[in-house]
């Protein structure tokens, strides 16, 4: 692993030569709040910002996309047969991604890509993917990440990383990819023999700054089926929630999605649509009923698969990144960190759990 | 807005402890700030999480569709409008229902509030007498006058005060005046476009939507059993991003609310991408009021327009 130095007068120009080679998406302030664009030429990703509102999970997995394509017209030998449609998987880069969100890709990986099934849309899309993070030296005050797997200078999961020092960047290139970006864009410059330090000590200061945090040591330990009937906690927390797919949507690791089959003129799609466990068709049989038919098991279903049946099939921590997008925009304050630390503090015998105030 | 806390806790604990109610439906205070929680007291010692300030602008009547219990509910002015047309509509019995009516001093916007502020929000005050509200986060204190920052449908309020209740938690507020304010500028400005810039607005309107049904699943009026966009068989609308079947969600729930709609904005309020629903909505209830002279959730009896047929009903639509 190497650190370099790029100037910001070096910047812009820089990323006009990566766009040869790679499509550049960048976080972007629209109306009135971040969100992940393609940048044209000429427009530059936007590095002051906290973070998306809608997390950049749609980069690699869009909320709609088209996997197969068939011809509808009687006269076509092809009429109904469908066909995988031509699709360019031109190389992307990501610059300015946090790296809590860079880190739900690999926990999203462990559903799309195992020994049984390989998910080829989403793994095309994330190898011709080329993350660039840009640390976080002012987390929110809903950011957990720390306590959930990941970290404000978390460079797991990135190419490289990006850390503001003001007129430039220290820049860690981590992997190959990060490597063939920085030499596509033209910067070289060594930072220095100081710098890794100077990173650890800004890792240090943007660690120290995160406020809140879960606690997930006893997860893995609870019964799953006393957690499952813990009313305690789901009777009062299921009260308020209004079954929106909020959560879901801005959440950076949820995956689920359901694929539906439309017709437009003479031409007919199968296409993957993010689905959410708050809709009542979400997981509703042919024959009509639905095992999860109220919105208490739908609620239910959400921090149950996040909490414990993750934590207990993959063996590698909660399924989430603590980026505190679902506790900023749920319109009614369903607070995953409460949760959490409910689950985490559930006692079966008495039926009780620690509330905490976030 | 502490007298209000106190009042509506002290009536609240009466109601369950004379055992006039098995719950009280209020708001306990959130976790972040500018949130507060629809929350259900079952007992005197679940009371005394009762909040309530500028920050309880969701619609209380969502909470009570179809319940079989005896409920206390706190109703501002727009909450009790939807508590009328729950009535009307049969989705719950007023002998189930204690209303504590709340005189409504107007809820503040908190899309508008963040905006404004130079990172995030770690707290909220509210300076009652003075009519100020003070953000702070951790490089910045700003104090603005409360009425620059209240929800547009707040702001724009004819019935702030509650038109069916039990008992008042406070003296009654002034209401405002059509000859005061215009609800309907901004429709009215929508219906000055020409069609294309029309057709932009809308277009751009909805630009973010992400499907998520906040708006629907906050609204009291939305209680279908199975919503037409959650329909599979047959299948109305496609589920997909495609603009149409956005557009089609959007336009078909807003007629459905035509007559129903109290301009609540929790809607709005629930928007996480801060569409302005209500574009849809308020040019529904101007319609209604001067084709009918109707205005939502007023009474507990009437049937509300679309839904009732009288000969005298506005036809200058057929040509």
């Amino acid at each position: 692993m190497k650190v370099i130095k790029i100037d910001k007068t070096d910047w812009a120009s820089g990323l006009e030569k990566l766009r040869g080679s790679f499509a550049l998406i960048g976080p972007v302030k629209e109306k009135f709040y971040h969100t992940f664009k393609t940048l044209e030429p000429g427009r530059e990703p936007d590095m002051d910002y906290a973070n998306t509102r809608i997390s950049p999970k749609f980069v690699i997995y869009p909320q709609s996309e088209v996997i197969l394509k068939c011809s509808m017209d009687a006269n076509d030998p092809d009429y109904k047969i469908f066909k995988e449609p031509e699709k360019e998987y031109k190389s992307k880069a990501v610059v300015g991604i946090r790296p809590c969100d860079a880190d739900s890709f690999p926990l999203v990986r462990r559903n799309f890509d195992t020994e049984d099934y390989k998910d080829p849309y989403w793994l095309r899309a994330y190898e011709t993917t080329t993350l660039v993070g840009l640390a976080c030296d002012n987390p929110c005050p809903t950011c957990f990440c720390t306590s959930a797997g990941s970290g404000p200078y978390s460079d797991d999961s990135l190419d490289l990383l990006l850390v503001d020092n003001g007129d430039h960047y220290m820049a860690k290139v981590l992997t190959e990819k990060g490597q063939s970006l920085v030499s596509a864009a033209g910067w070289n410059d060594d930072a220095g023999d100081d710098a890794a330090e100077a990173i650890e000590k800004k890792k240090a200061d943007a660690e120290s700054r995160i406020q809140s945090r879960v606690n997930t040591q006893n997860l893995a330990g609870q019964s799953l089926l006393d957690l499952y009937e813990a009313d305690t906690i789901w009777e009062t927390e299921a009260f308020a929630c209004i079954n929106c797919g909020t959560c879901t949507y801005v959440c950076p690791t949820c995956w689920c999605f359901d694929v539906q089959d439309e017709v437009h003129g003479n031409q007919g799609y199968r296409i993957r649509n993010w689905d959410s466990c708050m809709y009542p068709l979400f997981t509703r049989h042919a024959s009509g009923h639905n095992p999860r038919g109220t919105k208490l098991d739908r609620l239910r279903q959400r921090f149950m698969h996040k909490l414990k049946y993750y934590v207990d099939k993959y063996e590698n921590g909660i399924q989430c990144t603590g980026c505190g997008r679902c506790v900023r925009l749920c319109p009614v304050n369903i607070d995953i960190r409460r949760i959490c630390n409910m689950m985490n503090s559930y006692d079966p015998e008495s039926c009780t759990c620690e509330v905490t105030a976030s | 807005m502490n007298s209000y806390t106190d009042k509506i806790k002290e009536i609240s604990k009466r109601l369950l402890k004379e055992d006039k109610v098995d719950m009280v439906v209020g708001y306990r205070k959130g976790s972040v700030p500018l949130m507060h929680q629809p929350y259900i007291a079952q007992n005197e010692a679940e009371v005394d999480a009762f909040v309530w300030d500028s920050n309880c602008g969701l619609n209380l009547a969502n909470y009570i569709t179809d319940r079989t219990e005896r409920i206390g509910i706190l109703a501002t002015g727009c909450n009790s409008r939807n508590i009328a047309v729950h009535l009307v509509e049969g989705k719950i019995k007023r002998e189930q229902l204690y209303i504590i009516g709340i005189p409504c001093k107007a809820m503040v916007d908190r899309h508008k509030l963040s905006a404004m502020a130079d990172g995030d929000i770690t707290s909220v005050a509210e300076d009652e007498e003075k009519g100020t509200i003070t953000i702070k986060g951790e490089n910045f204190s700003e104090t603005v006058n409360k009425a620059d920052v209240l929800q547009e449908n707040c702001s724009l309020c004819m019935h702030r005060n509650p038109v069916i209740y039990d008992e008042l938690a406070a003296e009654e507020v002034p209401e405002q005046s059509r000859d005061e304010i215009d609800p309907y500028a901004r429709v009215k400005e929508i219906e000055a476009m020409d069609p294309d810039e029309k057709w932009n607005h809308f277009d751009d309107l909805l630009s973010d939507c992400i499907r998520c049904y906040a708006c629907r699943n906050a609204c009291p009026l939305c209680y279908c059993p199975l919503c037409f966009v959650d329909e599979s068989n047959p299948q109305w609308v496609g589920k997909s991003m495609d603009a149409t079947d956005v557009r089609t969600f959007h336009f078909l729930r807003a007629y459905h609310c035509a007559g129903r709609c109290t301009d609540c904005g929790a809607c709005v309020r629930a928007c996480p991408v801060g569409i302005n629903v209500r574009d849809f909505t308020k040019k529904l209830e101007k319609d209604c009021l001067e084709l009918f002279g109707w205005e939502a959730g007023l009474s507990a009896e009437k049937r509300p327009p679309l839904d009732t047929y009288s000969p005298k009903d506005p036809e200058d639509f057929i040509k």
